[in-house]
This record gives C-alpha cells, sequence and structure tokens, in this order.
C-alpha cells in the first residue's frame, strides 16, 4: 500500500524527471524553489495534467502508465487536494461544502450531511455549517478544506502550500492542528511547501526538487543536517562547500563539477577520500581583523558583501577564496566595522566541520 | 469647449426624441390605449415570447459559451464570430435569413413541412425563432465573460472529490457564474422584447400570433394613430431603462 509515481513532463521552461515513493501512512514534503516543478507534480498525481512518460500506481492500482495508455481521471482516482486559498466552493455553505465528495459519489443527502457533521465534530468547526466560506479564517478555512478532501477517504492526500495563505501569527498554531490530522491520516500524502520549517514540521521525509529534478532526500534530519546543494543549504542555515579530500586536507571547488581549483583548502578533523561536501553552521564562523593563530583552524581572507539582522545575531555574508555565511554578535560588527567591502579573515575550527561523501 | 460642442450635440440627439414622446404623450388617454384590446394583446404576446425566447438562449447559449471559454479547439474562434454575427447583422437580413433556412422552400423548412407537417414562418413560433437569432449573442457573450473571469481551479477541485463533468458544471460552475447568467438573461430579454426587423421579416405581423409590441407600434404610427404609437414607445423606454437601470446596479454592486 503506497504512492509510487515516475513523472516525465516539459512543460513551458520545466523539464520535470521526478520519481516519488510514498509509503502509507507516510508524509513526504516536497520542497524546492519557485518554478522548480512542485505543483506540476502535484497536478500530475492528481489526474489533472497528464506526464509525457512514466507510471503512477497507488495502492497496485495504475492511474497513469503512458506507456500503456493508462490515464485515470480525476473524478475516479482516490485522492484528495488541499490547495493554498482553499478554493471552498463559495456559493455553498461549510456543511455543503464538506458533503460535496459524498453527494458526487451518489451518497444519500441526509446521510451525506451526518457525516459531513461527523467529520466538522472531529475538525472543531461544530457550529460553522450554516457559514459561507468568505466568513471564515484562514484556519477554519484550510479545515473545512481538509475535511472537504478527507471525507471520500483518499488514499493519496496532496497539500499544496497548506500554510501559505495564513498571517504568520496564526501559521504555527494552524501547523500544529495540521500535522496532527496528518498524524492520523492512514494513506499517502504529499505536502507541497517552500518553507523549509514547514517542511520539516510536516514531513516524516523531504524530498527537495529543483528544476524539475529531485536533487536530496530523506529525513528532514538527514536533510537538514548533510545538504547537497546550494539551495538546500540556503534553507536549512548552513555553509556548504564541495571538495575533493585527500586525508586531512580538502581542496575546495567552486565549479559545480567538484574539482578542485586551487583557491581554497580545508582542513578535516577526520580522514577523508575523494569528491565530499563540507558543511558549518554560520555560528561557527569566526570573523576578525587580522589573521588568527591556532591549530586545526582553517582560514580564508573575505570580503564582507552583506549584512543583516538574523535574530539576536547579525548575519553576515562575505566571499572571497570561499564564499560564506557567518553569525556573529552585533558588538563584534562595531568592534569590526563590518560593512560591505570590509576586508577581515574568516576562520572555522575543523571540529566544527562536517564532512560527508558527494 | 472644443469637447462640450459634439457632447452636448450627441446628447441632445439621444434625449431629445425621447423628450418629445413625453411632450407629445396624450397623458389623459394613456389608461384608455394601454387598456385596449389590441395593445393588450401585443404586450401579452411580446411577454410571452420573448420570456420564451430568452429561455431558448438559456438552453442553448450556456452550453455554447461554456464551450467558448473552457475548450481549446481550432475552431473555437470561428464559432464564436458565428454566434456573434446577430450583433452587427441588420435585424431585417437574419429574417430573410431565417426565411431561406424554416421557410416552407427553404433547406430545413421544406423538410419539416414535407415530415411532419410542421410550418414555422409567420407562427408565433417563428417569432421567438427570430427573437431568439437576435438575442442570442447578449447571453452568449455575458456568460462567456463570466466564465473566463471564474476559476477553473473549483473544477479541478471538484473533480478530485468524485463529481462528474456535468455535476460540477451543475453544483459549482454555474452558481459561480449565476450573475453573470442573470445580466445576460435580462439583457437578452430585453433585445428579444425589442425585436423588430427579423420578427416582422419571418413571422409578418399578424394581430394575436405575431404582432408584438414593436410591430404594433410600427402600424399605430403607419396607420395614423400617433398617440397609441408613443404610449407604445413610452411603454418600450420605460422598461429599457428599467432594465439598465437595475443591470447597473448588479455590475456597481459586485464591481
Amino acid at each position: 500500500m503506497s504512492l509510487h509515481a515516475e513523472i516525465e513532463l516539459t512543460r513551458g521552461d520545466l523539464d520535470a524527471q521526478v520519481s516519488l515513493e510514498v509509503p502509507a501512512g507516510q508524509v513526504v514534503a516536497l520542497i524546492g524553489p519557485n518554478g522548480a516543478g512542485k505543483s506540476t507534480v502535484l497536478d500530475v498525481l492528481a489526474g489533472l495534467l497528464r506526464p509525457q512518460a512514466g507510471r503512477v500506481v497507488l495502492d497496485d492500482i495504475v492511474l497513469d502508465d503512458v506507456a500503456g495508455d493508462v490515464h485515470v481521471r480525476s473524478q475516479d482516482r482516490r485522492v484528495g487536494i488541499v490547495v493554498q486559498d482553499y478554493l471552498l466552493f463559495p456559493r455553498l455553505n461549510v456543511l455543503e461544502n464538506v458533503a460535496f465528495g459524498l453527494r458526487a459519489r451518489g451518497v444519500a443527502r441526509a446521510e451525506a450531511r451526518a457525516r459531513a457533521r461527523e467529520w466538522l465534530r472531529r475538525m472543531d468547526l461544530l457550529g460553522y455549517e450554516r457559514r459561507r466560506p468568505a466568513s471564515l479564517s484562514g484556519g477554519q478555512a484550510q479545515r473545512v478544506a481538509l475535511a472537504r478532501a478527507l471525507i471520500v477517504e483518499p488514499r493519496l492526500l496532496l497539500l499544496d502550500e497548506p500554510l501559505a495563505a495564513l498571517d504568520a501569527g496564526t501559521r504555527p498554531a494552524v501547523r500544529a492542528q495540521l500535522r496532527r490530522h496528518l498524524a492520523g491520516y492512514d494513506g499517502c500524502a504529499v505536502v507541497v511547501t517552500h518553507d523549509p520549517l514547514e517542511a520539516m514540521v510536516l514531513g516524516d521525509r523531504m524530498v527537495v526538487i529543483e528544476r524539475g529534478r529531485v536533487v536530496q532526500e530523506g529525513t528532514p534530519a538527514e536533510v537538514a543536517g548533510r545538504p547537497r546543494t546550494e539551495y538546500v543549504a540556503r534553507l536549512v542555515g548552513l555553509n556548504l562547500l564541495r571538495a575533493t579530500a585527500t586525508g586531512r586536507v580538502a581542496e575546495v571547488s567552486r565549479s559545480g563539477d567538484g574539482a578542485a581549483d586551487g583557491t581554497a583548502s580545508v582542513t578535516l578533523a577526520h580522514d577523508a577520500h575523494g569528491p565530499v561536501h563540507i558543511a558549518f553552521a554560520p555560528a561557527a564562523v569566526t570573523l576578525s581583523p587580522t589573521r588568527p593563530d591556532g591549530s586545526a583552524r582553517n582560514v580564508w581572507p573575505v570580503t564582507v558583501h552583506d549584512v543583516e539582522a538574523h535574530g539576536d545575531l547579525v548575519r553576515v555574508t562575505a566571499t572571497g577564496a570561499v564564499s560564506v555565511l557567518a553569525d556573529v554578535t552585533p558588538l563584534a560588527v562595531a568592534d569590526l566595522d563590518l560593512a560591505p567591502g570590509a576586508q577581515v579573515w574568516a576562520s572555522v575550527k575543523a571540529s566544527e566541520i562536517s564532512v560527508y561523501p558527494a | 469647449m472644443v469637447l462640450l460642442v459634439p457632447s452636448l450635440l450627441g446628447l441632445a440627439l439621444l434625449v431629445l426624441p425621447m423628450a418629445g414622446l413625453l411632450v407629445r404623450a396624450p397623458w389623459g388617454r394613456l389608461p384608455a390605449i394601454l387598456s385596449s384590446a389590441d395593445v393588450l394583446t401585443a404586450v401579452r404576446l411580446s411577454l410571452v415570447t420573448a420570456t420564451v425566447a430568452t429561455v431558448v438562449c438559456l438552453v442553448c447559449g450556456v452550453p455554447i459559451a461554456w464551450v467558448l471559454a473552457r475548450t481549446a479547439w481550432p475552431g473555437r474562434s470561428l464559432l464564436r464570430g458565428v454566434v456573434t454575427v446577430p450583433l452587427v447583422l441588420p435585424p431585417v437580413i437574419g429574417g430573410i435569413a431565417l426565411l431561406m433556412a424554416f421557410g416552407r422552400r427553404g433547406v430545413v423548412g421544406g423538410w419539416l413541412d414535407e415530415t411532419f407537417g410542421v410550418s414555422l414562418p409567420f407562427t408565433t413560433a417563428g417569432v421567438v425563432m427570430a427573437q431568439a437569432f437576435v438575442a442570442m449573442p447578449f447571453l452568449v457573450v455575458a456568460v462567456e465573460g463570466a466564465l473566463r473571469t471564474s476559476d477553473r481551479r473549483y473544477d479541478d477541485v471538484a473533480a478530485t472529490l468524485g463529481a462528474s463533468a456535468w455535476t460540477t458544471f451543475r453544483r459549482v460552475t454555474l452558481p459561480s457564474v449565476a450573475p453573470g447568467v442573470l445580466a445576460g438573461a435580462v439583457l437578452c430579454w430585453a433585445r428579444a422584447l425589442g425585436e423588430f426587423g427579423a420578427t416582422v421579416t419571418f413571422a409578418g405581423s399578424f394581430p394575436g400570433t405575431t404582432r408584438t409590441l414593436p410591430l404594433e407600434a410600427y402600424v399605430a404610427i403607419g396607420s395614423g394613430d400617433t398617440d397609441t404609437a408613443i404610449v407604445l414607445s413610452l411603454l418600450m423606454i420605460v422598461v429599457s431603462v428599467g432594465i439598465l437601470v437595475g443591470l447597473r446596479r448588479h455590475w456597481v454592486g459586485t464591481a
């Protein structure tokens, strides 16, 4: 019982080749920058878009098989969707919205309404039956949309940026609620988001896509600890370098192919060999006006590019032999006179660096 | 000044005729004329035919609008052209075209006559056809516009909930464009009510069966009964202005 999808589709600038496995009961967070193909994948899974090649199989039922010319229409798939702006039918009240799927599948009106009321109870929305969608708050509308999707017992639940329309104040509470509801759902769920926190809270597993390709997947902890692309590193707030290691030394490469270009090297705490990723937290980076001494320290001369507030600290973007993000105290900013253009030394202890094969 | 003079002239061209009607109106005889048998017959015929024509336009026009707004195929722009032709065609030409198609010697009319013994020209059904021919575009254009601005993703959501295309259309799409359909239907009805050229050409002017209000007014002025013509004209103007004011409120209200 699971979702198995291999999708190939070219549409406009997007050339997508994505394969996705979701065991029943698991929530996969599909994360990626705008235009990476997340929504396209979702549309294919929902049956709203036909892939140009590939297969989609849900619970051993083939929904799409391009080679075999199989395409099951949306209305015949057991798939539910919840989208960013919820799309509750504006002319139907809350109860009719939730009962819609049952009515469409031929369930008698009285029974459909009774079951819809039960779902409203589960969603803490009793008393809202006769309200129009326009009069609901964002969080309430989202729960109605979720109830409307779940009442027909879909085997695959698709959520497209389910929290994006909420204001920052209500988002944490709704996110926690959504997580609870997803935990109680026994089908496969795919959540599309561009917010790493949302992906980590809601997803049992993260799948990162960029430019139509899966670039990394794993548990949130794996992805957060060992980013494999610049985009993922930025998402999880780590510095990421690609390098070629020989023992305790790794030569950094700034080109994408991993070839060392001799501009910088990194001292490692442990032996490593071959192409590696090197990750370290911005808080592990120290900025100094002069070249610091000390053993097992990596030191690079850099030029400050940008300075901005980041929580209680100040995040400094610096470029040079390597590009680094550094989190420093406001006091250090004043002491070092860290304005764009300032020349400083960036250093990181070897013990603060995490190294893993590329 | 350069803009003011022509605009005042234009306004005079529009307002003076109506003012003339008001000035020349036989106010004292108004109730008597309005309740005369001929006028009542024409009013009743007009109300019935315009309403039936509107229903015909709704039944045929809403699906046409849906096809125009929601499907993509090569012949679509041709279809749109065909549907909107009556907007610019002189109604008399429309009447002639109807005669050529549905007249007793027409392409379809001859077959209808031979097969079923049905003859449409110069009947009340012919009036409805003439009115529907001329008024259909008003409905189609209004509904197509409403469909284009309504969000298609609602249809997608309905489909994932298991709704067939027909259920989706009936329960989701149609309710969301209901204001547009209503506005289109009202315009359509007003146009059908005022129809003259196609009606007189295709259906003639027989009291009680095909002589609608505008035809009655034309007959009155032709036979020298100016008072009746004026009263009927005022009646039509009141209905038209009332509809425009009502629709304006609808449009301003939803804008």
